[in-house]
């Protein structure tokens, strides 16, 4: 009862980066309870993936070759039998957008709390302390709950799992009841594509919800013209069909590491960041001085945009 | 003819400028909104009725009497009636879990029995993401997250949907009806209420109903998670801050891009 059971993350052949992260946080989770830290990969060539997290601090994998893609009924139902046959103390997935479909369901059958969207996690082998944030990232709380739990972490919070592990490898013998299987993949697709690809952009100037309206954004693209820069932007400005798609930075659009990000009327949350802290250098302007895109800015200004980039593209003019 | 249920919450929204006072934010800074994904939920549940498709949009919303402002906008947005649920065992509760709403949610929708529940992605306050599936799964209803476009046909019982992961990658996946599906911002584009529809939404039906009426056990709210600290993050950059006013500002960074060697 003092196991730790985590669920690794992959798709269309490729296992995610937070795979060899949930290793990190489940060994330090393990390491506190005195248990095991068990694997478990889920559909696809399972083997191959396998052998790749065999990384240090992993004493098992359990491999179930069911499948090629995700499904959550799969992924759930698998879940449910290896917790049944191992009983950890705590089943850790990845806060991906695949971990939330089915994290909360394995949770939910099982009986157990569950706590989403981890930054940092700490037991004494019976209080699990769990550090989230909230207001998107305006506030870090601190929670706790007793006994076993369901947690996802955030994705790049943890440092992945390094060096070769000696971890048993073994085929889990699963029942998959297909007819619970109500739900069915039938492709992918990518979007976003089209003539302009950000993550080349050496300049970008990037715009949030700050903008206000449709009719204001001449103004980021006079700056834009002015530094012979690229425009991007946050969610809610694709959003609203204010720029394609192709400009969102981001989880769900474009990952950028460009020399100079200027960061408009965008409040840093999560799944923004995610696209950009890569950036060589982050300059972020914003009325409001405790927007979490300051924890990421090197250099900012607490100032109203409606005033600073009229000025500022006055000085290329 | 379907029937739809959307989940509803007033969420929490934070002044620039704040105090905190033991685990919460203080009063003074807090205001309330309808929370961002739940509008795009209202409007996805709106148009599937317009389009035919549906025949009553009821949404459900867990919270005190103040937020039924929260409340009418969803139905002058179009919804036909809402149920709000709240009782005195849930005032003390300090964190509201996942496990707690789904047990509160699902008597609501036992007592309705929707084809369809929509929900939020996640709610921008607390950000849990994870009530639709819990709830779902709870209710022996199939389900989808993160779903940024739906068919509007629903043929043979099942929702063609697309799922939306990272790195700019759909996923399409068809959904056996009923259904919990948790709506992304982007999949439509929510309307503003019309005059007509915020006049019409004060005569909907607003149904008011406690843990007891549900058949709710008030213990099962108390939930199994509890809050024991809120601190601001700390910041993991030296942000050198340009003060002296816009133009002095616009000014420095003019400086630095010109420094760095990007700008003309
Ligand atoms: C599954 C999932 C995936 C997501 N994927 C992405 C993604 O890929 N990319 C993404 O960006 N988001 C994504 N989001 C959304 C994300 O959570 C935020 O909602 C979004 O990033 C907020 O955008 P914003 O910063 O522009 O708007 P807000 O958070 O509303 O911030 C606006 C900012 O503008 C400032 N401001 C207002 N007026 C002015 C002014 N006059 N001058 C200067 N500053 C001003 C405000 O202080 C505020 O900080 C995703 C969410 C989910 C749940």
């Amino acid at each position: 009862m003092s196991d730790v059971l985590a669920i690794t993350d992959h798709r269309r052949g490729e296992l995610r980066d937070v795979s060899y992260e949930i290793i990190t946080a489940g060994r330090d989770l393990a390491d506190e309870t005195g248990g095991d830290l068990h694997l478990a990969v889920i559909s696809g060539t399972v083997d191959e993936f396998a052998e790749k997290l065999d990384r240090e601090g992993v004493d098992a994998i359990h491999t179930v070759d069911y499948g090629e893609e995700f499904n959550h009924g799969v992924y759930t139902q698998t879940i449910t039998q290896l917790y049944d046959e191992l009983a950890p103390q705590y089943v850790l997935a990845p806060n991906s957008v695949n971990g939330l479909d089915y994290a909360p369901a394995v949770a939910n059958e099982l009986d157990l709390p569950i706590v989403t969207d981890a930054v940092g996690l700490e037991t004494d082998g019976d209080t699990l302390g769990v550090t989230r944030e909230m207001f998107g990232g305006k506030v870090e709380t601190a929670t706790e709950l007793e006994g076993d739990a369901v947690v996802t972490i955030r994705s790049a919070e943890w440092p992945a799992a390094e060096g070769t592990g000696d971890a048993t490898i073994e085929a889990f013998d699963v029942e998959i009841d297909e007819d619970a299987l109500g739900s069915t993949v039938t492709g992918f697709e990518e979007v976003g594509g089209g003539d302009v690809d950000i993550s080349e952009a050496d300049v970008l100037v990037s715009v949030g919800r700050g903008i206000e309206e449709e009719d204001n954004i001449p103004i980021i693209e006079e700056l834009a013209d002015a530094l012979d820069a690229t425009i991007s932007s946050s969610r809610p400005i694709v959003d609203n069909g204010w720029l394609p798609k192709n400009r969102q930075v981001g989880q769900s659009g474009k990952v950028v590491t460009p020399d100079v990000y200027i960061a408009i009327g965008i409040s840093g949350a999560v799944q923004h960041v995610a696209g950009m802290k890569g950036s060589d250098t982050i300059v972020a302007i914003n009325t409001d001085p405790n927007a979490p895109i300051m924890d990421i800015a090197d250099y900012a200004i607490h100032d109203d945009l409606f005033d600073v980039i009229p000025a500022l593209t006055e000085e290329f003019q | 003819m379907m029937k739809i249920l959307v989940t509803v919450k007033e969420v929490a929204t934070v002044e620039d400028e704040f105090e905190i006072e033991g685990t919460s934010i203080a009063d003074q800074y807090l205001g309330s909104d309808l929370n961002e994904w739940d509008d795009y939920a209202v409007e996805e549940a709106v148009q599937l009725q317009e389009a035919g498709l549906a025949d009553e949009v009821v949404t459900v919303t867990i919270g005190p009497e103040d937020c039924e402002q929260t409340i009418r906008q969803a139905l002058a947005k179009g919804a036909d009636r809402a149920i709000r649920v709240w009782d005195d065992a849930l005032e003390d509760v300090d964190v509201l879990d996942v496990g707690a709403k789904t047990d509160i949610l699902g008597a609501v929708v036992e007592a309705e029995d929707p084809d369809l529940v929509l929900t939020g992605v996640q709610s921008g306050d607390d950000s849990w993401g994870a009530t639709g599936v819990a709830l779902a799964e709870d209710l022996g209803f199939e389900w989808a997250a993160v779903v940024n476009h739906l068919e509007h046909d629903l043929e043979d019982g099942v929702a063609s949907v697309r799922r939306e992961l990272e790195g700019g990658v759909e996923e399409l996946t068809d959904v056996g009806l009923p259904a919990v599906l948790t709506i992304q911002t982007g999949i439509n584009e929510p309307r503003y209420a019309s005059l007509r529809g915020i006049r019409q939404a004060q005569r909907k039906p607003l149904d008011v109903q406690g843990l007891d009426d549900l058949g709710v056990d008030a213990a099962a709210v108390e939930g199994a998670v509890t809050l024991t600290d809120m601190y601001e993050p700390e910041s993991e950059s030296d942000v050198t801050v340009w003060e002296g006013g816009a133009e002095d500002a616009a000014g420095q960074l003019a400086e630095l891009l010109r420094e760095k060697g990007v700008a003309p």
